[in-house]
């Protein structure tokens, strides 16, 4: 009874709210869909027989029945044993098989096969590429085939596959767009992939599922869906109207902010995934690629290996700028321990009586409280810098 | 079925409780009890093994185990721990025949083994620190420092523990609690032999010849 | 030369006055409150001329019915503060929405989802399950006391004492907001610099020392202390549960312990094990720490289970159906805990042949769990059933775990944990499990043996008040989040946007009330049980019809548990010898043979918690000084040879006759 009645709610509310993850636009997330209803399912045969029989051998038994059988020394059932161990094997044995095949074929690696359901994949479409970063607190997205590169905005073709490789810049963070496919951890100096399509014109939101600091309740980005024409016409905007993101304008970039607005550039620096990935964005790092092949090598001892030290040094590039890390506590901080001050690269929140401890320069315009990026190319203002992020 | 039904009222009552029984038994429980600790404290020097083989190749672009290790002095060094466990085996063979001034003898020389082992091990850190090699430098050098400094760090505790067993043993004798007490150190200096075995092995030697 | 040295640096380490947070309503509000509870209690005591029997009584005791009864205090004072976090936090999310901040600024909040998981796992579940296992097992064994009676009350003082560190940082800096496993890089020192995670990192050490040894001493215990006659297969289901819980624990405990202080040498000492940069592997803590996380979700469950087997057959009167799969079924679940600790991370990036293999483990742990759940029914099919607050606990559990089983194994999909994992969904899913499992079990334990602790039983009006509030707040709090979860909504977030989220989240809040609600019938309970014990006195030591031999003891049981040690003829021992109409024997007692109190474990505990403070604020001179003092109690404690005495015969036979006049009076 009780799961019904825990699914009832869910079914009743299915036209009133947005349940995404059981209304996706995407192939993949359908499939996904599927499966967890379909184990749902697997798992009802044996869940609601076991409640029902709890409840009514519960009610049956009460000591005030006297008409129910008593039999204090009946222990022992060799049928029953084996019904109670082989029921949910079977069940097992039926999800395992479900398990095994749905793991390899939803496989995020794995490219696709299929457009849908009923279409499989033309043999002349070239997948988008898209390679997605997670920053404090905002996502950035390189579209290599096109040379543009966005912030907190991700437009993809209806219909076209799109292969996303996925990292991040300084903690762990998730790629998850709902509609689109499952998530997939972005991970600092490491590459996880992801290949999905979306099958109808969507407007929805993709975020980072996994906390990664102060900022990270805003760190959200607006996720479209278009047809081929009108995106396009996205990418010639952003061709247009966006400025460059050279390595200086990254940097900048890179200090933690929240609640970024939306923004388009209309080129990037060369090879700046790379070094993303690499660790060593800044003016002479050494990335980690070529550590790498120093360490195969044998590693390098001597003055050259402690030179290697100081180009290899990445973590502590908050406190070297001298931004606060995404993590930061008192007293590094310098924040009142649970005030109203906000970490660093964070706007004011409105003051419920706490002093705001931590001095602020005086041209830190706070925006708006609850202020969304603001999405739908309203201004793709290329390398404008919110004020807040000139705090340091 | 292992149990009985329940027997029917009044059917022949056994005994029900012991009536002549021995006092509160804790010597067989201590030999247990510190067999899982050992056990435990396994379990913290296989996580660190696993760490130096996950972390063991990442040099950070700066020296590795060929720059730094000499197998000579760590030969030397293994020598020490090995023999001080054959020491303490002849401590625990006094023991037994209750000999306790022989028991005490081998017992300080079993101690004196140790403090060679560690002072050894301290002049290698001392020297991979002056060759640009601190813990800080790479994981590799992270995961080197900690397996063989953990173990450094028991076997001063257990040098520490021989110690204050050795007045314990003179001011009270080979009692009863000092011959198990005097049983569990052995364990523990055995078990701490067995692991230098592994950490020889998997980061000296493989770590060199490879 | 010290020119250089600053002072305040060297005396104070990091620590300024700014750090104490005076200025801030939310957490002066809380330390006043604190500090008149505290002193209200203090004033008590002295009033009551406790002071003495606190401290030789239960501080410096060695008996495990006390430290267990301490234990269970302990769990139930940190369960209202995990639970005031918990209220915060759902009265913070069903309010922030759009341009309504809420009253809890982000790092106040990420401050509280950390504090709220960390204490509710480690300061009220294992507290709770080391407190029952702790006055319960050597009573069901018949035996006197555990193996190691002294390092009984030094792991309790050790939990306790990572406990007030924990709390310390309330109002001496602050905590971590790096989540209740302080993941890297964000646990690490560049991501978050000052105290928080240092107050996380040896809170946990000093108890979790604690945790190992109480493992230690009840897997010596229950394998070498048992009453003659006690087979294994006769052991009751809950001493068998503890058995594998506490081998868990010393399996996994160790683990924790060293990912920790590998954690610290990266903050203290500038490694690189989970760094990004130099070689460090931040994959390599997700690894160990759920290495250590799998298990310990078994060692919180266990030993449930083993209270929900008991309280089943005790009030079905009936022997517990299947008692073999029973215990093949624990032992299962302990060694596959030890094979599914991937599953925490299928969204990492690992191949589809691992994450199916890890999915696929995960979904036979649900085959013997199944098997006793089938067992506790197949137990109450033909049974007499009295429904008393004990046992609708156990039917609540049952109808409640099946469902947070079922999400469970849905998480275990790879594919589908794809679009569950980090929702909502997940906090409903082990929220289902852990407080319909757990919590219910614990609830249930307390409630079945409080009458064998303390000679009355617990007032069943409030009892059940408490019992239907915990249970419709649990069904109104986590419901919506499962539907939150499907609408892909994350976990830990401050705010939200979207407002038509708010009604599941105001619904949830709501729950959470009502469990306060549970929460406040409670503590009444225990105000109205103890106003009324004369009237809810039991005189016969077994209140319920047990069938275990901690029934077979006075309630509560004299310091020597047993006068003569019990033999075991049965698996239902008790119920055995009054079928076959035992009684106790009235003289030829002996001297009995105990441990002596002492007060070593409450002072090392003390020098631990300055020394975890002192390391916490870089006050490397008392850290220094308190660990040399650690090791010089030690060393000292060592010395002490005359650490048992002889309960005289006379003392006996006196405690009997006594115990001899209530039974006549029942």
């Amino acid at each position: 009874m009780a799961p019904l009645a825990a699914l009832s709610p869910l079914l009743t509310l299915m036209g009133g709210c947005n349940l995404v993850v059981l209304q996706p636009a995407g192939f993949i997330a359908e499939q996904q869909r599927n499966l967890v209803l379909a184990s749902t399912g697997l798992m009802l045969l044996i869940i609601v027989p076991v409640i029902a029989c709890t409840l009514f051998f519960a009610w049956h038994f009460r000591a005030t029945n006297e008409k129910a059988v008593y039999d204090p020394d009946w222990h022992h059932s060799t049928q029953l044993e084996v019904l109670i161990w082989t029921a949910p094997l079977l069940i097992i044995i039926a999800l395992g098989a479900l398990t095994w095949i749905g793991t390899h074929t939803l496989d995020p690696f794995r490219p696709l096969t299929r457009l849908d359901a009923k279409r499989e994949l033309p043999a002349n479409v070239e997948p988008l590429q898209v390679e997605a970063i997670a920053m404090d607190w905002k996502w950035l997205f390189l579209y290599p085939q096109y040379g543009i590169a966005t912030v907190n905005e991700l437009a993809v073709p209806v219909d076209r596959p799109v292969t996303f490789k996925i990292t991040a810049t300084d903690v762990m963070n998730t790629f998850y767009v709902p509609t689109l496919a499952g998530m997939i951890y972005a991970m600092p100096g490491m590459e996880t992939k992801l290949h999905a399509v979306v099958n109808r014109s969507v407007e929805a939101e993709g975020r980072s599922a996994h906390y990664s600091g102060g900022g990270f309740s805003n760190m959200f980005f607006k996720f479209r869906g278009v047809a081929d024409k009108d995106f396009d016409a996205w990418v010639a905007k952003a061709k247009a109207d966006g400025a460059d993101l050279n390595q200086d304008a990254y940097l900048k970039l890179s200090e933690p902010t929240e609640s970024e607005p939306a923004r388009f550039y209309k080129s990037y620096a060369e090879g700046l995934y790379g070094k993303i990935i690499g660790l060593c964005t800044r003016p002479g790092q050494m990335c980690v690629s070529e550590m790498m092949a120093i360490d195969a090598r044998g590693g390098q001892s001597g003055p050259e290996g402690e030179e290697n030290y100081k180009r290899l040094q990445y973590d502590n590039h908050f406190a070297r700028s001298g931004d606060e890390a995404p993590g930061a506590t008192g007293p590094a901080s310098g924040t009142g321990a649970h005030s109203q001050t906000q970490p660093q690269g964070m706007r004011p929140r409105p003051d419920m009586g706490n002093p705001d401890s931590r001095e602020r320069k005086p041209d830190t315009t706070p925006p708006g409280p609850g202020s969304q990026p603001d999405v739908g190319g309203g201004k793709p203002g290329g390398n404008e810098v919110a004020p807040k992020q000139i705090s340091q | 079925m292992m149990h009985t039904d329940t027997a029917p009222p009044g059917s022949a009552a056994p005994a029900f409780f012991v009536t002549d029984e021995e006092g509160h038994h804790s010597e067989g429980s201590t030999m247990l009890g510190f067999w899982l600790y050992l056990m435990s404290d396994c379990l913290i020097f296989a996580t660190l093994f696993a760490t130096y083989g996950v972390l063991g190749r990442n040099y950070a672009a700066g020296p590795s185990q060929k720059d730094l290790f000499d197998l000579s002095g760590i030969a030397v060094n293994t020598a020490m721990l090995l023999f001080s466990s054959i020491t303490y085996g002849f401590a625990m063979l006094e023991m037994d025949k209750d000999n306790q001034r022989r028991t005490q003898m081998w017992l300080a020389v079993t101690g004196l083994f140790g403090i060679a082992f560690v002072t050894l091990e301290i002049r290698e850190f001392v020297h991979l620190f002056h060759e640009g090699a601190p813990p800080w430098r790479s994981g590799f050098l992270s995961s080197f420092y900690t397996l063989v400094g953990t173990h450094g760090l028991h076997v001063s505790f257990g040098i520490l523990w021989l110690v204050t067993l050795m007045v314990q043993v003179r001011k009270y004798g080979l009692v009863a609690a000092n011959k198990r007490r005097l049983m569990c150190l052995s364990m523990f200096w055995h078990f701490l032999d067995l692991i230098w075995i592994g950490v020889f092995t998997v980061v000296y030697l493989i770590g060199v010849l490879e | 030369m010290f020119d250089n040295v600053n002072l305040q640096q060297l005396i104070f380490g990091r620590f300024t006055i700014d750090q104490i947070p005076y200025h801030e309503p939310i957490l002066i509000g809380t330390f006043a409150g604190v500090a008149v509870v505290g002193l209200a209690v203090l004033a008590t005591i002295t009033y009551f001329r406790f002071w003495g029997p606190l401290w030789r009584d239960w501080v410096t005791s060695i008996d495990h019915k006390k430290i267990g009864i301490m234990y269970c205090i302990f769990a139930m004072v940190m369960l209202l503060r995990g639970f005031a976090d918990a209220l915060m936090m759902r009265a913070q999310q069903s309010v922030a929405f759009g341009d309504e901040q809420g009253f809890l600024p982000p790092h106040h909040y990420d401050q509280i989802f950390t504090a709220h998981g960390m204490i509710m796992i480690f300061f009220v579940a294992m507290p709770f399950v080391t407190g029952l296992m702790n006055f319960a097992v050597p009573l069901q064994i018949g035996a006197r006391d555990v193996a190691f009676p002294f390092l009984n009350n030094f792991s309790f003082w050790m939990t306790v004492s990572g406990g007030m560190l924990v709390m310390a940082s309330l109002f001496v800096g602050e905590f971590s907001r790096a989540t209740w496993l302080a993941y890297p890089p964000l646990s690490g020192a560049a991501m978050s610099p000052g105290v928080g995670v240092d107050y996380y990192i040896w809170a946990l050490q000093i108890a979790g020392v604690g945790t190992t040894l109480s493992g230690i001493n009840l897997i010596a215990t229950i394998v070498k202390m048992r009453a003659p006659g006690l087979t294994m297969m006769k052991l009751p289901i809950f001493v068998w549960s503890s058995l594998c819980t506490n081998i868990l624990i010393v399996a996994a405990f160790p683990i924790l312990t060293a990912v920790l202080v590998l954690l610290s040498l990266d903050r203290y000492l500038g490694m690189h094990f989970f760094t990004n940069d130099l070689g460090g592997n931040s994959m390599l803590y997700f690894n160990l720490i759920w290495i250590w996380g799998h298990p310990e979700v078994y060692i919180l469950i266990l030993p449930a289970f083993g209270v929900f087997s008991e309280i089943t057959s005790t009030f079905c009167g009936k022997r517990l159906f299947g008692y073999t799969s029973m215990v093949y079924a624990l032992v299962v679940i302990t060694i596959l805990a030890y094979l599914v600790w991937l599953h925490h991370f299928f969204t990492m990036g690992s191949g589809a042949d691992v994450n199916s293999f890890f999915g696929i483990t995960t979904m036979i742990i649900s085959i013997p769990t199944g098997a006793k759940i089938f067992n506790w029914m197949f137990t109450m099919y033909r049974g007499r059933i009295r429904f008393e607050v004990p046992m609708m606990w156990v039917v609540a559990f049952i109808v409640t775990f099946v469902i947070g089983g079922m999400t469970g194994v849905l998480l275990a999909v790879p594919p589908a944990d794809f679009v569950l994992h980090n929702s909502l969904f997940l906090i409903a899913h082990f929220h289902n499990v852990i407080i319909g499992g757990v919590l219910f079990g614990m609830f249930a334990g307390v409630t079945f043996w409080f009458p064998k602790a303390f000679g009355f039983k617990l007032d069943e009006f409030w009892g059940k008040m408490a019992l239907y509030l915990w249970v419709s707040g649990f069904y109104l709090a986590f419901m919506p989040l499962y539907v939150l979860g499907l609408m892909g909504v994350t976990r830990r977030m401050q705010h939200f946007d979207d407002p038509s989220l708010q009604p599941w989240f105001i619904a949830a809040a709501m729950g959470a009330l009502l469990i306060a609600g549970g929460i406040g019938c409670q503590i009444i309970m225990f105000v109205v049980s103890i106003r009324r014990r004369e009237a809810l006195r039991d005189h016969t030591g077994d209140p319920w019809g047990g069938r275990t031999l901690e029934w077979s003891t006075s309630s509560p049981p004299p310091d020597y548990n047993f006068a003569f040690t019990p033999m075991v003829h049965d698996s239902d021992a008790w119920w055995d010898m009054k079928a076959r109409g035992f009684s106790p024997p009235r003289s030829g007692y002996r001297p009995i043979h105990m441990p002596k109190n002492t007060a070593t474990g409450a002072i090392l505990a003390g020098l631990s918690f300055a020394c975890g403070f002192a390391m916490v604020w870089y006050v490397w001179w008392l850290a220094a000084l308190s660990f040399v003092a650690i090791i010089g109690v030690s060393i000292f404690h060592t010395f002490n040879y005359d650490r048992e005495y002889y309960i005289p015969a006379e003392t006996v036979a006196r405690e009997e006759a006594k115990r001899m006049r209530e039974l006549e009076l029942a």
